[in-house]
């Protein structure tokens, strides 16, 4: 990371201690700001973000460790992630999942080699009345079938 | 996103209500009088664990601190639950009011909603209406000119957790650590988020107060049975014609509701989502309500063409990958549950070790420190009961006759 790089995520960082206030429970709100903005959590800001609350580094790693919605390492610009729950599958989520890995040519988990998308499964996304379900980023689309669910991925940015 | 604006019929949570009547309501009531109204309600949580909200209200607010806080626990991660999507969406006066008698009630002066990070769209929306009951003095200080009362609601996202949903691991995520469970006593009602007094309720339980406080407690309670009043909503998904959120009153049999939905050829009905129990078709004279088949509200129908191993293994994956990992029977239980499935799948498994995994399964049952790996058992319990033929059937060389 270049410097200027660095010393920009730094003040970022403390605009952010500054909104959410310098206390712990701060914590996952400012994390989910970074992981928004840069969809992962790099280790200097982690770093950052211990030193600015006075916390240790390794409780902050511990709580990115824990939530399945942070991550430690870099993702796709677009983050597909399809409903793996009982009645999306029955409704047919498996030949989603094939279209989108076919389409894509990467297998779910992975990221494609443009950047472009990451692709994972979910867990329940609450709407199994609507099912097969899938969320990308925080925009949620449901009833999809295989040329729907790759028409949506097709028209991200 | 595109939401689907529906009509929906039900007797209490969907019946009319005008925006602010109930909050216009309690303002200069003695608290003692709501706690009253509730208890003569018998209004039971709607989360999944049914305690009853007077006495969780009257505990609350019988703690004698300055802070005290209402959490709206929106996380609903349950498999197959999707009714406070719906509310929050469609009836957010409800769960907002719900909680404005609560701060009022227990003497809180600051509600949360936590949000699970799937509803993340609902963010905006819901703090668009928390603007509007700013500017009309429904929040924020001095709510209707009453200067004793202050009351603001913030929103706190989740991410990603299924155990976050249980009260105490919520509050450990709210303070910004590991959603991890903890120990109880002491109960989040004396000591929860930052260690003081806070009331979680689910957003239905919440939606349901403003009905009782302007209809009456004796209204409510003519709906449903006596041990469980009112209605439910439930999450009906699965092999029917009709899916979606319905509201019901409790002792409502299976039958029916699989009628209502359109659901046909139907073999299996999961109530409760992932984590409750699988009924088979002599059991669908069963009851809704907490004496009975209890539930969150989730209905998952399978018909005929279903395998419930496939089923059973989809509910064990889940476990495996949602259990915090603090302790031995949940951590360990449920990955050789899973490998269990796995092996009946293959036809490599012996009764004996079964048997084995049932007392397992019933450890963990006792065992286990939150409702995450007390109940993950129930599906592997109910379905290798109820579906024992089928299951036993399915092994390569065994009878394929049905
Ligand atoms: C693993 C687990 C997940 C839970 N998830 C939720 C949930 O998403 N929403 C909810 O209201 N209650 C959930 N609960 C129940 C809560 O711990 C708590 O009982 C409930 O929020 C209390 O509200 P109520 O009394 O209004 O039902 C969960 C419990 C467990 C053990
Ligand atoms: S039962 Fe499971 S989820 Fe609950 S504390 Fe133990 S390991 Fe964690």
């Amino acid at each position: 990371m270049l410097i200027e790089e660095k010393s920009s995520l730094v003040r970022e960082i403390e605009e952010f201690v500054k909104l959410y206030g310098k206390k712990r429970s701060s914590l996952l709100p400012i994390l989910h700001e970074l992981q928004n903005k840069y969809r992962y959590i790099s280790d200097f800001a982690q770093q950052e973000i211990a030193r600015q609350l006075g916390i240790h580094p390794v409780e902050v790693y511990g709580v990115i460790s824990f939530y399945s919605f942070l991550n430690t390492e870099p993702k796709g610009r677009n983050l597909v992630r399809i409903c793996q729950s009982v009645t999306c599958d029955m409704h047919g989520k498996e030949n989603i999942v094939k279209a989108i890995e076919r389409e894509l040519g990467v297998e779910i988990g992975g990221t494609t080699k443009d950047n472009k998308f990451t692709v994972e499964y979910a867990n329940c996304l609450g709407l199994c009345d609507q099912g097969p379900a899938m969320a990308v980023n925080d925009r949620v689309y449901f009833n999809l079938t295989p040329e729907k669910a790759v028409k949506i991925l097709n028209e991200a940015k | 996103m595109e939401i689907q604006k529906t009509i929906r019929k039900g007797s209490v949570i969907f019946s009319s209500y005008e925006k602010g009547s109930a909050i216009k309501k309690i303002i200069g009531l003695p608290r003692e009088d709501i706690l009253l109204e509730l208890k003569t309600s018998k209004l039971k949580g709607r989360g999944g664990a049914g305690f009853p909200v007077s006495t969780k209200w009257m505990l609350t607010a019988a703690a004698i601190e300055d802070e005290k806080y209402i959490v709206c626990n929106a996380d609903e991660g349950e498999p197959g639950t999707f009714k406070d999507r719906v509310l929050l969406t469609e009836y957010t006066e409800l769960a907002l009011e719900g909680m404005i008698i609560g701060g009022y009630t227990i003497g809180a002066k600051k509600g949360i909603i936590y949000l699970r990070g799937e509803y993340e769209y609902l963010m905006k929306p819901l703090q668009k209406k928390i603007e509007e009951y700013k500017n009309e003095n429904l929040l924020g200080k001095s709510i209707l000119g009453n200067e004793e009362f202050d009351f603001d609601i913030s929103i706190f996202l989740g991410h990603g957790s299924y155990v976050c949903g249980e009260e105490t691991a919520l509050i450990e995520s709210l303070e910004g650590h590991r959603g991890e469970a903890r120990n109880r006593p002491p109960y989040p009602v004396n000591q929860g988020f930052m260690n003081k007094p806070t009331a979680v309720n689910n957003v239905e339980t919440l939606a349901t107060i403003p009905h009782i406080i302007t209809k009456g407690a004796e209204w409510f309670a003519q709906f449903g049975t006596d041990k469980s009043s009112g209605t439910k909503l439930l999450s009906i998904s699965g092999d029917c014609e009709k899916p979606g959120v319905y509201e019901l009153p409790w002792g409502t049999t299976i039958k029916e509701v699989l009628e209502l939905a359109g659901a046909k050829n139907t073999k299996a009905v999961q109530v409760g989502g992932a984590s409750g129990i699988c009924l088979n078709k002599t059991q669908f004279d069963r009851k809704l309500g907490y004496e009975d088949a209890g539930t969150g509200g989730s209905i998952i129908i399978f018909d005929e063409s279903r395998d419930m191993l496939q089923v059973l293994k989809n509910f064990m994956e889940f476990f495996v990958e949602e259990s915090c990992g603090q302790c031995t029977p949940c951590r360990i239980g449920n990955v050789k549950l899973l490998e269990g499935v796995k092996m009946i799948e293959n036809g490599d498994f012996t009764f004996r070790y079964l048997e084995k995994l049932k007392e397992l399964a019933g450890t963990m049952q006792v065992a286990s420190k939150c409702g995450l790996g007390q109940s993950s058992p129930n599906p592997f319990l109910s379905i290798l009961e109820n579906f024992k033929d089928e299951i036993l059937n399915s092994v390569p060389g065994g009878n394929y006759e049905r």
